[in-house]
């Protein structure tokens, strides 16, 4: 490779996003949009008497008031079959901010006028906000047509490990709870559809336009060919905007019966009810090890709360759970399963890491409670378990799912040498005799998860065409180029870190080279943005059609040459003979030379323009060691994150820069899910943190300054070697935090507190001890 | 609902408009003066996404009336880069990656301008206290101290003062 991959380059998409001339979607303006405001169901569980929109109808500017009874018709989402969601609430609501009607106006302000008067009545029934009262005898099921509220049961292994567990020396139960958390990417939900004779153009806040175009197209019963779904700048995803939303096909439909453009801007308000949560899962943890801390067994009990429907995402994530329940560990037995459970709660989807965090999280707090039960150094206990780099590809006992490429204690290592772990042993120990000066806890993760998601197999599963990515490469007559991949970022840098690819492989320079994406009428078939895919699938399909262009190139050049193909070298943008430099030809000439057929060979085909699809052979795994190191104020409860160090192994890093933004955010979220972050509900299912007044996201003050340092292992499953790491920090950074606080309060006989460690939880503690 | 007369100028051009009194200065902004660069993120003024220079204070623009910044100056992130060169502030989160979907940028851009007009000079905690209003979800807030902190080494505010002094 050349110099650019690796190179910490300064991004191509930041002048338009530093000076106001972006284009989300709510910037795009249609002549003769109009606005849709839903009614939403103030209600958790109920069924619906009647609704009555003549009042809100009759409101200036009102175009229309849509119930669920007047789309007849209209399919609803796709989900788990026999389990769709109606885009709006048929006969019954099952949380708080479901939809049950909308109306379209003139503009925003007069189309929520309108909202306001719509009167819906209702029925109530008998809330179930929790998987406790989900579960309850007697409980009524929320989804007609079942017979409790457990949509889906599922055991991943042959045995329940209890012959293992019996037999170990010792054998810890564990219940680890990772709570209800929400996306909140900066930007809402938006959309815009415009329905015309030629078809359906939407503009939408998605990570997956290609995935959308064809489920619209399906729901409408339209050919792909009619439907263009743009993805234009979208303000943060972190897999919540992966999910297909219900305004996406009532803005459509609507646009299809006015005839006009229809827009729909999501409140923050609105957002925290109506976008797919995350995680919401509960574990039940049985484990089994001797004297020396080495784990002999594993059992695993997920419950995950699944929100009032099931999200065709969200079911699938407790797999992926139980897949990575080993963590970087060697146990020789591994006994996963889930149940997913309907309560009267906003859906749960995907949110960065989507399961993984889950299950490292589990392993990781089970190893430092095995560690606190032996007696042992948290760090040894990690060292006894490692797979070694030597037992690489480690395939676990979970079918296809194989660790390709890793240095597990080579990551620790390297952690270990950017902290004084004894000199910071020593202060943890000295501040616990000193009243004046708070608590000090150090927390460690050694990590695993997946990323580079496909291949194909897997991803079908979550609905998707294929697991691989595309990317198509075309060379002007000036010898720039224009990549169009099937990627969809949304602040993941792919116009920069594609080019550097391209730049590298063609030998073009990096401002020659620009990117299209997002948009389904422009861009071959895609996939999206997802998984920790961009820079392992999209920068692989990249770098395989960049071949196919220079191979090419190399063709028109060796002809205008008049030398052998495999005497040539392409250097600093030229072609020339090797050992002969002065005798060559440029990129632009061979690009020019391209679509001159009377001085090609007969029969070439013209142009440089070439499309490659990638298709990894498996998962990626990136990994890592993150250590934490915390503060606990012994008056508030307060938790203060003193230092956080992150080593990562994300195999290829292409952009040094970009790549720590990467861990930094989600390291970032992970630290706040750990100390600030959850989702509430009141047992009548009322949100008890519906706005961001309530649903306190980290600020500036909040965060602490990140050390990062990387290891390469390179993966063997793509030619970049890349492994993917926009979910790492995320998978990482709970665990490293709340081991750090357990770790702070150990001495006081305190192995476990729950997330978010929040100071009233910790003073309670606190308290509680000092009593 | 009434409507009312207002004169506002944004970025140095003066127009004049009715508006109904309830309608919040961002969609003034967005909607009327077609300046889609100040977004929205939140509805109870914590994001700070849409914060704008309003006679050469900060302001969220989500939490004025259109109608109170009647006569008001109004700096927007359109209005940042002079002559078509980026601030030493937009230039410094370019440098030091402050930004990744850029959806909180502009108010995180004008918010730190803001912070280097009162204090040219911050260090990593003044700068932390300074954008607090500003939340962000993609970066985890490091790079944008170091944006902030490289400003304040390349020309602070720019000519921000000169161009927009206060009334």
């Amino acid at each position: 490779m050349g110099s650019m991959v690796g190179a910490a380059v300064i991004r191509k998409e930041d002048p338009a996003l530093l000076t106001g001339r972006g284009t989300f979607v709510d910037d795009i303006r249609l002549p003769g949009t109009v606005h849709m405001v839903y009614v939403r169901s103030y209600l958790a569980h109920a069924r619906i008497v009647s609704i009555d929109v003549s009042e809100a109808a009759a409101k200036p500017g009102v175009l229309g008031v849509w119930t669920n009874a007047d789309l007849e018709g209209l399919p609803p989402n796709r989900s788990v079959p026999g389990m769709e969601r109606p885009c709006l609430a048929r006969d019954k609501v099952r949380f708080v901010g479901e939809p049950v009607a909308v109306v379209v106006a003139a503009d925003r302000y007069a189309a929520a006028d309108a909202a306001e008067a719509v009167l819906v009545e209702y029925e109530e029934l008998p809330v179930m906000a929790s998987v406790e009262a989900a579960t309850a005898e007697g409980a009524v099921p929320i989804l007609d047509g079942l017979e409790s509220n457990i949509v889906l049961e599922h055991v991943l292994s042959a045995t329940d490990a209890e012959a293992e567990l019996a037999a170990a020396p010792h054998r810890l139960a564990i219940h680890l709870k990772n709570q209800r958390c929400a996306a909140v990417p900066m930007e809402p939900t938006v959309c815009l559809a415009d329905w015309q004779a030629s078809g359906l153009t939407l503009w939408a806040t998605t990570q997956t336009p290609h995935h959308s175009r064809n489920e619209l197209a399906a729901m409408f019963g339209l050919s792909q060919q009619e439907v263009r779904v743009v993805a234009p700048d979208v303000g943060g995803g972190f897999g919540a905007k992966a999910s297909c939303y219900p305004e996406f096909i009532l803005t459509s439909e609507l646009s299809r019966r006015l005839r006009r453009p229809v827009k729909y801007v999501e409140t923050r308000s609105e957002n925290m009810t109506s976008m797919v949560h995350g995680r919401a899962q509960d574990h039940e943890v049985e484990v089994g090890f001797d004297d020396d801390g080495a784990l002999l067994a594993l059992r695993v009990k997920i419950t995950q709360d699944c929100g009032g429907w099931p999200d065709a995402t969200g079911i699938g994530l407790p797999t992926l759970t139980s897949f990575m329940a080993g963590g970087c560990y060697k146990i020789p037995v591994i006994a996963p399963s889930f149940r997913s459970v309907v309560t009267n709660t906003t859906p749960v989807g995907a949110y960065r890491g989507a399961g993984r965090p889950e299950a490292s999280f589990m392993i990781e707090r089970v190893v430092d409670h095995v560690a606190a039960e032996l007696g042992l150094d948290p760090l040894d206990v990690r060292r006894r378990n490692f797979v070694q780099p030597g037992e690489m590809p480690f395939a676990t006992q979970f079918e296809g799912i194989v660790y390709d490429e890793g240095d597990f204690p080579g990551a620790l290592a390297k952690l270990l040498e950017s902290i004084d772990y004894d000199a910071l042993r020593a202060d943890r120990d000295a501040r616990r005799d000193d009243p004046a000066k708070p608590l000090l806890g150090i927390g460690f993760s050694t990590f695993v998860e997946m990323g580079g998601f496909g291949p194909t197999p897997l991803f079908e599963q979550f609905g998707y065409v294929g697991g691989w990515e595309s990317a198509n490469i075309r060379l002007n007559t000036d010898g720039s180029a224009v990549v169009k991949v099937g990627t969809s970022p949304h602040g993941q840098g792919h116009q920069t870190a594609f080019a550097q690819i391209v730049a590298d492989e063609l030998s073009i320079p990096f401002e020659r080279i620009s990117l299209v994406h997002g948009d389904t009428a422009m861009v071959q078939e895609g996939i999206g943005t997802m998984g920790s895919r961009g820079a392992p699938v999209g920068g692989s399909a990249v770098f395989k059609a960049a071949g196919k262009v220079r191979d090419k190139a190399m063709k028109i050049a060796a002809h205008m040459l008049e030398a052998d193909e495999s005497d040539l070298e392409l250097v600093d943008g030229r072609f020339s003979v090797k050992g002969a430099p002065d005798q060559g030809v440029s990129m632009a000439e061979v690009a020019v030379r391209s679509f001159k057929p009377h001085l090609l060979p007969d029969g070439f085909d013209l142009g440089l323009n070439e499309t490659a699809y990638f298709e990894p052979s498996n998962l990626s795994y990136p990994s890592g060691a993150h250590c934490c190191v915390v503060e606990i104020d012994r008056d508030t409860g307060f938790v203060k994150v003193a230092r956080y160090i992150a080593v990562d192994d994300c195999g290829t890093v292409i952009n040094p820069l970009m790549a720590t933004g990467q861990i930094h955010g989600g390291v970032a979220q992970g630290i706040a899910q750990a100390l600030i972050e959850e989702v509430r509900y009141g047992d009548d299912g009322q949100p008890a943190s519906g706005t961001l007044v309530d649903y306190t996201l980290p600020s500036a003050m909040d965060l602490p300054r990140y050390e990062t340092d990387h290891i390469v292992t390179k993966t063997s499953f793509n030619p970049l070697g890349a492994k993917g790491l926009g979910e790492s920090g995320a998978t990482a950074a709970p665990q490293a935090v709340v081991n750090a606080v357990v770790d702070a309060l150990s001495h006081l006989g305190v192995r476990d507190v729950e997330m978010p460690c929040t100071p009233q939880k910790v003073w309670r503690i606190l308290a509680q001890k000092a009593s | 609902m009434s409507h009312h007369k207002i004169s506002v100028t944004v970025n140095g051009s003066t127009s004049d408009d009715e508006v109904e009194s309830r309608l919040l200065l961002v969609h003034y902004l967005r909607e009327v003066r077609g300046l889609t660069g100040t977004h929205v993120g939140c509805d109870t003024s914590n994001c700070g996404a849409c914060t704008v220079m309003l006679d050469g204070r900060t302001v969220k623009s989500c939490s004025v009336l259109a109608v109170a910044a009647d006569g008001a100056d109004v700096l927007t992130i359109e209005g940042l880069a002079a002559d078509g060169e980026m601030s030493p502030v937009q230039q410094g989160f370019q440098q030091c990656h402050g930004l990744q979907c850029g959806y909180c940028t502009p108010g995180m851009v004008m918010a730190a301008t803001g912070l280097l007009l009162e204090n040219p000079d911050p260090d990593e905690d003044e700068v932390r206290e300074g954008i607090e209003g500003n939340l962000c979800r993609c970066t985890g807030y490091s790079m944008i101290v170091d944006s902030v902190r490289w400003a304040a080494e390349h020309g602070g505010a720019g000519d921000v003062a000169a161009r927009h002094t206060a009334h």
